[in-house]
């Protein structure tokens, strides 16, 4: 890339601020994208960012079960709620979020899953820049 | 579990026993000193006299073992500063001595007819446990009564919160299950593997030379696995302590 760039091109230049503004965003607040580990744990880790939720469900239905007697009920109410709360876990990994529940994503960003579609990239960029402590995702 | 003897074959599930070493019984509650507690004292021993022993000169040019020390400093540091920034200095110390304690707990259980604390789903819950309840503290304490906006996604409406609040509570209830499970499936799985394994060894004769190199290979995966579990268990508190110092 550096070998031949155009000097006067502004589209370069432009790109090129861009990646520098992203990767000081990125700098402040990159601490999703270091634990987003490839490969074995993170396959782990997803399984078990559902299950626990799941569990969690079932467990709080059976207990209201058996308080109220209602049944199943609860059970299945609740079962519901823990498999959608798994699947929010999911999400927020996958989407960026780490592993926070609520909605912040790594900036001064509080909002909804649309925008957080166009916030991934700069600090993933900014993070393979920093180089320094990427080891434990390049041993992933 | 003994009866798993038959052929001289042991059981790979043998490695996780409970033995007792000192037997003690107070008031009904069995309290026995076990080889667990007794790898558990080994791992903090062994991981004070590291730092106390490698910085006890403090030569401003380090040594090996003194840049050892100042290495693993420097990594949870690191990790608070990034996940956390310049207000997490103040829980450096139990960040640093979770990561130390797991890291230590999975590396002696590394060694041959040692045994992993770590793959006890009770003794890594009761650590996941004080992280969930150290940080829910925390955030009352930060933010009072202002905490519970916590399960409250901003910019939801009004109507759909009775449907995302439990969700909402789950989620960040079921934060100590899964910190837990991670780390105790995780041991688990790899030394049980290991075993069944390294079982086949003797059994194929000659051909044991396959599954030789098969355990060989994931011992160093087991290796690189008992980092990153205590890394990811670090990691996810520094979070965890950020999610409680600012809501969203």
């Amino acid at each position: 890339m550096s070998e031949s760039r155009p000097p006067s091109s502004l589209d370069d230049l432009d790109a090129r601020l861009q990646e520098a503004k992203a990767r000081r965003a990125g700098a402040k607040s990159a601490k999703d994208p270091r634990e987003q580990g490839q490969g074995l744990g993170f396959a782990l880790r997803i399984g078990v960012d559902i299950v626990a939720a799941l569990v969690v469900g079932v467990g709080i239905g059976l207990l209201l079960d058996s308080w109220l007697g209602t049944a199943p009920w609860m059970l299945l109410l609740f079962f519901l709620l823990g498999a959608a709360a798994g699947l929010l876990n999911v999400y927020r990994v996958m989407a960026g979020f780490g592993y926070a529940a609520g909605y912040r994503q790594g900036g001064q960003e509080a909002a909804g899953p649309g925008t957080g579609q166009p916030e991934r990239g700069p600090p993933d960029r900014g993070e393979s820049g920093r180089g320094g402590g990427g080891q434990p995702p390049a041993a992933d | 579990m003994a009866g798993a003897d038959t052929g001289g074959a042991h059981s790979p599930l043998e490695q996780f026993e409970i033995t007792r070493i000192v037997p003690l019984d107070i008031g009904g509650a069995d309290l026995s000193f076990t080889n667990s507690s007794l790898m558990m004292v080994a791992a903090v021993l062994i991981a004070s006299a590291f730092l106390i022993l490698s910085m006890r000169r403090g030569a401003l040019v380090p040594g090996r073992w003194q840049s050892v020390a100042e290495l693993s400093y420097e990594f949870v540091a690191n990790l608070i500063g990034e996940t956390i920034g310049s207000q997490g200095r103040a829980y450096f110390p139990i960040i640093f001595t979770l990561f130390m304690f797991i890291f230590m707990g999975n590396m002696l259980g590394m060694l041959p007819y040692s045994f992993t604390f770590t793959s006890h789903i009770i003794v890594t819950f009761v650590m996941a446990f004080i992280v969930f309840v150290g940080v829910t503290i925390l955030g009352f304490m930060r933010h009072g009564m202002h905490f519970f906006s916590f399960f409250v996604p901003p910019g939801a409406p009004v109507w759909m919160w009775p449907l995302l609040i439990p969700i909402e509570v789950i989620s960040y209830l079921s934060r100590p299950v899964s910190l837990s499970v991670r780390l105790f499936a995780n041991m688990l799985a790899g030394h049980t593997l290991l075993k069944v394994i390294a079982g086949f060894i003797a059994v194929l004769g000659v051909a044991g030379i396959l599954p030789f190199a098969l355990v060989v290979a994931l011992t160093g995966l087991e290796i690189l696995i008992a980092f990153l579990q205590a890394y990811v268990f670090a990691i996810l508190t520094c979070l965890y302590i950020n999610d409680s110092l600012h809501l969203h």
